[in-house]
C-alpha cells in the first residue's frame, strides 16, 4: 500500500498517530446531498508536519473536523493510536480532545470575557500535566501582553493566544484550520514560526490548512484534496523553515 | 473589566465577565424574580405570622370552642350544659344589642351590651385590657368598650355613650378600652365590612346589665371549652337539645363564631394568594431568563464550540450557563426576601386596622425565606436548562459555523405597500423569526396580564357594591328589631320622620341540615314583587322569588351538597321551634354570603304565624336624614339600623386604606415585568444585530434611521402583546377569582376599560423606557469595534 510503503522509507522509527480509511462525510440537508468527503485515505506521523492544501470546499476542515473529535464521518474508520474514534461516543471523544488534541481556527475563537491568560488557563486547569498559562504565552512570544483582552490585541496577537491555548497542554497533534488565514503575510509568519517551532520543539504532531500553497514549504508531507478526494501527496526533501519561505 | 482573585476558577471568571456584560438583563430579570419572591414573603411570612398570633391569642384568653346563643334560659340550665360529656368548661353571659347615641355623630350606632362576671375575670373569652381599669362591679354605669369603637371616635377612660336600652337612655362611663377574642374581627352580622364608628362592644357587670333585659337569674348566651377528645358534633346536637326549650339559636364551633370564621377565610386567602401570585412572576421570570439565556447563548455559539474543542464536557458547560441563570435569580431571591420583609411588616401594620390582637408580630419565617430562595433557584434552573440543552447539545463541528443565515421573503404586500427600506426591514425581521417575536409578545403580554389582575380588584369590588347596593338591597336604611314584632309594627315604621318608600322584612333563624351537613343561619323572607330587597344574580340579573320552597345561594346549596329538587331539614330556631322539611326550589349563583331566601307570604304559611316582620326596608327622603336618625336613636326595640351611605362610606375608605397599597406594588411589579421584558429584547435585538446596525451607518444612515429599525420592531411587538396579555389577564382574573372566593364572597372577575387603559398605559410607558435606554445604547455604537469583531 502506498501509505506503507511511505512509512517504511520516510518515517523508518516513527509510529503513525492517525490512520484513517474510507472516510465519507455526507451532509444531507433536505433535498441536497453534499459529499464532503468520499472516501479518504490519510495517515499522520508522530512529530510530523503536514500541511492540507485543496480548493474551498474540497473537504478540508470536515477531515480536520473528524481527526480532532469535533465531528464524526459517514463511514470509514479513524484511529488515533489505540483510540477508535469511529467507535467513540461523546464523553469519550470529549475525553480525547481534552488530553490529546490542540486546536487553532482561522477565526482564533477566543473567549472575549477572558484575558490572553486567561484563555490558556482554560485548558491547563483542565488537563493535567499542562505548561503554566505564562510559559505557553511565552512560547508564542507573548509575554508582555498577559493580561490583555482578546479586543486589545491585534489579529496576530489573538491567534497566537489561541496557539498558545492549543499547546499548553503539550497535546499530541496540533490541528490548525487556515491559521494564517485572516492575517497579513507578516503577521502569518509570527503565527507559523510559532506553530513549526511546537512542531519542533516539542515534536507535536502537527496538520495545518492552508490556501496558500507558499506555506507548503514547511511541511514535511503536502496532501492535497480536491472535491472529497486525496488527489496527491507529496514528500518535502527539503524542509524549509518560515524565514525561507518564498510568499 | 473586572479584575479577580487568583483562585476564582477560570470560567467562572467569564461567568462573572459575561454577566456583567449584561448586567442590564440580568437586573432586569434579578427584579422580576425579586418581585415575584417579595409578594410570596410578604404573603406566606403575613399568614405564618396572623396564624401564629392567632394560635397564641386563642389560648391565653381561653377562646371557647363552641357557642350558642338563645332567648332567655334560667341559671340552672348551666348545669345541664355543664354535665354534656365533652364539655370542659360553661360560662353564660347576657348579651344584648341597643342602639346607641354617640356624642358628636348624628346617626344612630349599635353596641353589643355583653355582662362580665361578678368577680374575676371570664372563665372563657377573657378580655385583654389596653388602656384603663377593670370595671368596679358596684358601679352598673362602668364598662369597658372595644378598642376599634374607642379609637374612630377617640374615645378613652372616663368618655360616656348613651345607649338605648328599653326605651330609656342610659349613659356609659367608659372606664377601660378592652380587645376580645370574639372580636378580633369586630362586624355586625349582615354587614359587608366593620365599621369601626357604628359598632361597638362594651362589657359591663352582669348584675347591671341582667335586669335592663329581664335576665336576672338567667342568660341568653353560653360559651363552653370542650376537652381533648371531645366530639364537636356531638356536643353541639347535645346542646341544640338542651337549649332548644329556651329559644336557643344553634349551637356553632368556634371556625364558624363569626370574627373566628372571618379571620379563618382570611388566612386561607393570604395563603392562596402567597401561592397564586408569586407562582405567576416566577413562571414570567422562568420565561424570560429563557429567552435571555437562549439569545446569549445564540451569541455565544462560537465560544461553545471553543470550548467543547479545548475538551470541555456538555455537562460542564452546562452547567457554567446554568449558573448564569442561578446567579441572577438568587440575586433576585435575596433582594425579594428583603422586599418582601419589609413590606410584610407594612402588610401587618394594615391588618391591625382590621383585625385586633393584642399583639399583632410579624415574624418573618426562616421556612419562608428559604423556600422562597430553592423557590426562585429550581425556577431558574428550569428556565436555563431548557436554553442551555439546545445549545450544548450542537455538534462542536456545526457551532464552529456560524448560525445559518435565516431566509428573508419579499411579501407582496410589501411591493404594493411601497413601504420605506426601513419599514420594510423591521416587517421582514419580524417575520423572519416568527417564534422570537411571539415568545417576546407574550412576556410583554404578562405584563399586560399581572396589571389587569392587580387594577381590577377595585373594578371587582366596585361591581359588588353596585349589585349590592344598587340592585340587590335598594334601601337606604334597614331596621332590624331586637325581636319579631307584629304587623302592627309596620306602622311604627312606615311614619317614621323622611321615610318614603318601605317594604316589611321578614328573617328567621334556622338551622338547615341535609343529612349530616348543617348551618345555621337566617331565611330572608321576600315579598312577591319586592322593590328594594331583591334576589340577585352574580351576573346582576333580578330573579323572582318562587311561590313556595326555598332558595339558596350556590355555595350553601354545595356546603349542604342540596340542589332544586332535594329537600332540607329546616329547624326553625325562634317562635314554636318548628322542625320542618321544606324543597329546595333553585340555586342562586349571588355574590355575597350564604343566604336562604323564600316568599315572605310562604315563609308566614310555614311558621303558621301571621304577618310577623322583624325589620324594614326604608328609603329615604335626602332633606330629612338628620331626624330619621334622631328618631330612630330613640325607637324602642330596635337592635339596629344598617345605614347604605354609611356602609358606602366605610367601603370606600376600606378601599382607600388596603387595596390602595397592594395596587401601587402590582403596578411597580406589573412594571418590572414590562421593563424587563422589553429591555431584554430589545438587548438581545441590538446585540444579534449590531454587525447589520453598524453596517448601515457606516453606509449612511442616521442613528435615528437604525433606531428606527430596531425599536419599531420592539413597538410593534409591544402592540401586539396589549390585546394578547388581555385575555391572558383575564384568564388569570377568573383563575385568582376562583381561589379568592370562599363562604364570604363569589365576586365575578370583570375589568373595566379604564382599568384597561391604565394597564395599556404603564404598559406602554415602560415599554418606551426601555427603548429609550436601548437608543442611548445604540448612539454610544461603536462602529469601529462592532466590524472589527466577526459575530
Ligand atoms: N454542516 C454542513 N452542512 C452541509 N454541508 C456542509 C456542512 N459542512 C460542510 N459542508 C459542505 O461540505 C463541503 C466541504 O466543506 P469543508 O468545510 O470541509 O471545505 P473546506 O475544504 O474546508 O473549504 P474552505 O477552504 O472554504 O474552508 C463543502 O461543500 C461544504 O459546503
Ligand atoms: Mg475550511
Amino acid at each position: 500500500m502506498y501509505a506503507s510503503a511511505q512509512n517504511a522509507t520516510g518515517h523508518p522509527t516513527s509510529e503513525p498517530v492517525f490512520i484513517a480509511r474510507g472516510l465519507r462525510k455526507v451532509y444531507v440537508m433536505g433535498e441536497v446531498r453534499v459529499e464532503a468527503l468520499r472516501g479518504v485515505d490519510f495517515e499522520l506521523y508522530e512529530g510530523e508536519f503536514i500541511v492540507l492544501l485543496g480548493p474551498s470546499g474540497s473537504g478540508k476542515s470536515t477531515l480536520l473536523n473528524i481527526l480532532g473529535g469535533l465531528d464524526v464521518p459517514t463511514s470509514g474508520s479513524v484511529v488515533y493510536k489505540d483510540h477508535n474514534l469511529t467507535a467513540a461516543g461523546e464523553a469519550a471523544l470529549t475525553q480525547y480532545r481534552r488530553s490529546h488534541v490542540g486546536f487553532v481556527f482561522q477565526f482564533y475563537n477566543l473567549i472575549p470575557s477572558l484575558t490572553a491568560r486567561e484563555n490558556v488557563a482554560l485548558v491547563t486547569e483542565l488537563t493535567p500535566g499542562s505548561m503554566t498559562p505564562e510559559d505557553a504565552l511565552g512560547l508564542v512570544g507573548l509575554s508582555p501582553r498577559l493580561d490583555h483582552f482578546p479586543a486589545q490585541l491585534s489579529g496576530g496577537e489573538q491567534q497566537r493566544v489561541a496557539i498558545a491555548r492549543a499547546i499548553a497542554k503539550r497535546p499530541d497533534v496540533l490541528l490548525c484550520d487556515e491559521p494564517t488565514g485572516a492575517l497579513d503575510i507578516t503577521t502569518g509568519a509570527v503565527v507559523l514560526d510559532a506553530i513549526t517551532r511546537v512542531n519542533r520543539d516539542l515534536g507535536t504532531a502537527t496538520v495545518v490548512i492552508t490556501h496558500n500553497a507558499a506555506i507548503a514549504g514547511l511541511a514535511d508531507r503536502v496532501v492535497r484534496l480536491a472535491d472529497g478526494h486525496v488527489v496527491s501527496v507529496e514528500r518535502n526533501t527539503t524542509k524549509l523553515t518560515v524565514g525561507e519561505l518564498q510568499w | 473589566m473586572v479584575r479577580m482573585p487568583r483562585f476564582v476558577p477560570t470560567l467562572d471568571r467569564k461567568l462573572l465577565r459575561d454577566l456583567w456584560e449584561m448586567k442590564g438583563q440580568a437586573l432586569a430579570i434579578a427584579a422580576v424574580v425579586a418581585a415575584g419572591v417579595t409578594m410570596f414573603v410578604t404573603y406566606l411570612s403575613n399568614f405564618a405570622s396572623l396564624q401564629q398570633t392567632r394560635a397564641e391569642y386563642y389560648d391565653t384568653a381561653r377562646f371557647a370552642d363552641v357557642f350558642a346563643s338563645l332567648t332567655r334560659a334560667p341559671s340552672s340550665v348551666r348545669l345541664r350544659l355543664e354535665a354534656i360529656p365533652g364539655v370542659e368548661r360553661v360560662m353564660t353571659r347576657v348579651v344584648a344589642d341597643v342602639t346607641l347615641d354617640v356624642p358628636g355623630m348624628a346617626e344612630p350606632a349599635t353596641g353589643r351590651l355583653v355582662s362580665l362576671p361578678d368577680a374575676g375575670r371570664p372563665a372563657l373569652n377573657d378580655l385583654f385590657l389596653r388602656r384603663g381599669r377593670w370595671i368596679d362591679p358596684n358601679r352598673p354605669d362602668e364598662v369597658l368598650a372595644s378598642e376599634m369603637f374607642c379609637e374612630a371616635h377617640g374615645f378613652g377612660p372616663g368618655d360616656r355613650v348613651a345607649a338605648l336600652i328599653n326605651g330609656r337612655r342610659r349613659w356609659l362611663t367608659i372606664v377601660g378600652v378592652a380587645l376580645s377574642p370574639e372580636y378580633v374581627f369586630a362586624i355586625r352580622p349582615g354587614e359587608l365590612f366593620p365599621d369601626k364608628r357604628r359598632f361597638g362592644i362594651f362589657w359591663m357587670s352582669g348584675a347591671a346589665l341582667a335586669p335592663a333585659f329581664d335576665m336576672e337569674g338567667g342568660f341568653n348566651d353560653v360559651s363552653m371549652a370542650l376537652g381533648r377528645g371531645a366530639s364537636e358534633p356531638d356536643v353541639i346536637e347535645q346542646v341544640d337539645r338542651v337549649l332548644a326549650p329556651y329559644g336557643g339559636l344553634g349551637a356553632v364551633p368556634q371556625r364558624q363564631q363569626l370574627s373566628g370564621w372571618t379571620l379563618e377565610n382570611e388566612l386561607a386567602q393570604l395563603q392562596m394568594f402567597g401561592f397564586i401570585t408569586p407562582l405567576i412572576f416566577l413562571g414570567v421570570a422562568t420565561f424570560i431568563l429563557n429567552v435571555a439565556l437562549t439569545r446569549a447563548l445564540t451569541l455565544q455559539r462560537s465560544q461553545i464550540a471553543a470550548l467543547k474543542a479545548l475538551g470541555y464536557a456538555n455537562t460542564t458547560i452546562a452547567w457554567h450557563y446554568i449558573k448564569w441563570g442561578l446567579v441572577i435569580a438568587a440575586c433576585g431571591a435575596l433582594l425579594g426576601i428583603a422586599g418582601g420583609a419589609w413590606l410584610g411588616s407594612g402588610m401587618i401594620a394594615l391588618y391591625n386596622q382590621y383585625f385586633r390582637f393584642p399583639v399583632l408580630y410579624y415574624r418573618m419565617s426562616t421556612d419562608v425565606a428559604v423556600a422562597s430562595l430553592f423557590g426562585a433557584l429550581t425556577v431558574a434552573a428550569l428556565g436555563a436548562w431548557s436554553a442551555v440543552h439546545r445549545a450544548v447539545r450542537i455538534p462542536p463541528a456545526d457551532a464552529m459555523r456560524p448560525e445559518a443565515p435565516a431566509l428573508y421573503h419579499q411579501r407582496l404586500f410589501e411591493k404594493s405597500l411601497r413601504l420605506p427600506i426601513a419599514s420594510r426591514m423591521v416587517l421582514r425581521n419580524l417575520e423572519r423569526q416568527p417564534m422570537r417575536s411571539m415568545v417576546s409578545v407574550l412576556g410583554i403580554a404578562f405584563a399586560v396580564a399581572v396589571l389587569f389582575v392587580g387594577l381590577s380588584f377595585i373594578d371587582v369590588m366596585n361591581l359588588l357594591v353596585n349589585q349590592q347596593f344598587e340592585l340587590a338591597t335598594r334601601q337606604d336604611a334597614t331596621v332590624s328589631f331586637a325581636a319579631p314584632r307584629s304587623a302592627r309594627a309596620v306602622h311604627d315604621v312606615q311614619h317614621m320622620p323622611g321615610a318614603l318608600d318601605f317594604e316589611p322584612m321578614r328573617t328567621v333563624p334556622v338551622r338547615l341540615r341535609s343529612g349530616a351537613r348543617t348551618r345555621t343561619l337566617a331565611i330572608s323572607g321576600l315579598p312577591e314583587h319586592p322593590s328594594l330587597n331583591r334576589l340577585v344574580t352574580r351576573a346582576g340579573d333580578a330573579l323572582e322569588v318562587p311561590p313556595e320552597g326555598l332558595v339558596l345561594s350556590q355555595m350553601l346549596g354545595d356546603i349542604l351538597a342540596v340542589g332544586p329538587g332535594s329537600t332540607v331539614q329546616v329547624s326553625v330556631l325562634e317562635g314554636r321551634r318548628q322542625v320542618l322539611d321544606v324543597p329546595v326550589r333553585m340555586l342562586v349563583d349571588d355574590s355575597l354570603g350564604l343566604q336562604a331566601y323564600m316568599r315572605q307570604d310562604a315563609l308566614h304559611r310555614l311558621l303558621g304565624e301571621g304577618g310577623t316582620i322583624s325589620g324594614a326596608a326604608i328609603t329615604l327622603d335626602p332633606a330629612q336624614t338628620e331626624a330619621f336618625y334622631s328618631a330612630v336613636k330613640t325607637m324602642p326595640a330596635v337592635a339596629g339600623v344598617a345605614l347604605r351611605e354609611m356602609t358606602l362610606r366605610n367601603f370606600r375608605e376600606t378601599i382607600d386604606q388596603t387595596m390602595k397599597l397592594q395596587i401601587f406594588f402590582n403596578v411597580l411589579f406589573a412594571g418590572v415585568i414590562a421593563f424587563g421584558v422589553v429591555y431584554n429584547s430589545a438587548r438581545v435585538s441590538l446585540s444579534e444585530r449590531s454587525h447589520e446596525l453598524a453596517s448601515l451607518r457606516v453606509l449612511g444612515f442616521t442613528r435615528g434611521e437604525i433606531s428606527f429599525i430596531l425599536l419599531g420592531e420592539l413597538a410593534v411587538l409591544t402592540v401586539v402583546s396589549l390585546p394578547v396579555g388581555a385575555a391572558i389577564g383575564y384568564g388569570l382574573g377568573q383563575l385568582i377569582m376562583a381561589g379568592f372566593n370562599n363562604e364570604m364572597y363569589r365576586l365575578s372577575f370583570v375589568v373595566s376599560s379604564a382599568t384597561m387603559a391604565r394597564a395599556f398605559l404603564v404598559v406602554i410607558v415602560a415599554a418606551a423606557l426601555s427603548g429609550l435606554l436601548v437608543r442611548r445604547r445604540l448612539d454610544r455604537l461603536d462602529l469601529v469595534a462592532v466590524l472589527k469583531g466577526r459575530e
